[in-house]
């Protein structure tokens, strides 16, 4: 398993999500992604930490929210990890068929379906679609303590 | 940065200028600016983004929010914006069919003025 670059987690506070923006776009520039790159790392990790902000002060305010930035063999990682389990009916959705990590959310924009029936809020479902059209390659998986975002952009083939 | 409001009548249409970033943790600022323009009765709205640094889907949302408001009063809410990172974001997510977008603050109200 590959050692993140830099790893940061934060209160799920709305404030400290401009300073992940700023720290991945900084490790981004670092790890060599193109300059006209940057400002697409710097909105989806913002909508990541967003949601996962968003999902924290709704289930579980005193965990932190995770990031995960790694460049490495020509590729510059984030992966954002929420561990706000939404309760019950997710979970056990995810449980029999998609449990594995690494599962992919089709549509990315759709919450779980068994999850809190229309509860999300526009710019939730916004925020992973923007994701989705920003990102270069992007997973998302539900597991059971969470969601975790992994997106990836081409960077130059540094180390 | 952080976010700065303001705003001004020119021509009957007011004119609302953002300053610096959009995003989960300022948006709730201009969603209360807006609800605040239309309680009083401003139902045109220009949103001029010309110095706008960064905006998220959070701000998407707020300026969504904006339109659907004014709209309930037949009004209009036009947005100024000619940077291509922000542009970007509204063809993303396919809101340049429902925003006018425009490349002036004058461009935005003569547009308005013209529909009338």
């Amino acid at each position: 398993m590959t050692m993140a670059t830099v790893e940061m987690s934060f209160t799920p506070l709305p404030a400290h999500v401009r300073t992940a923006r700023l720290v991945a776009t900084a490790v981004a520039r670092r790890s060599g992604v193109d300059e006209a790159l940057l400002d697409e790392v710097r909105l989806a990790v913002g909508e990541a930490c967003s949601r996962a902000v968003e999902a924290h002060q709704e289930h579980c305010p005193a965990e932190p929210v995770r990031v995960a930035l790694t460049g490495t063999d020509g590729r510059f990682e984030v992966v954002v990890t929420d561990t706000a389990a939404q309760d019950g009916g997710a979970t056990a959705v995810a449980g029999p068929g998609e449990a594995k990590p690494g599962a992919e959310a089709p549509g990315g924009g759709q919450p779980a379906a068994a999850g809190k029936p229309a509860q999300q809020t526009v710019p939730a479902e916004l925020g992973l679609a923007v994701i989705e059209g920003l990102a270069d390659d992007v997973k998302i998986a539900r597991t059971k303590a969470g969601l975790s975002i992994r997106m990836s952009w081409p960077s130059a083939a540094a180390s | 940065m952080d976010l700065k409001l303001d705003h001004h009548t020119k021509d009957g249409i007011e004119v609302v200028d953002v300053e610096g970033e959009i995003d989960v943790y300022t948006a709730p600022r201009l969603r209360e600016l807006l609800i605040e323009l239309v309680n009083v009765g401003h139902y045109q709205l220009v949103v001029n983004m010309e110095k706008v640094e960064f905006l998220d889907s959070t701000g998407l949302g707020v300026l969504v929010g904006g339109l659907k408001r004014v709209r309930a009063h037949d009004g209009s809410l036009d947005l100024v914006c000619t940077q291509e990172r922000i542009l970007k974001i509204f063809r993303i997510t396919g809101l340049t069919k429902v925003f006018g977008i425009h490349d002036s603050v004058d461009e935005a109200i003569a547009a308005r003025k013209a529909e009338k």
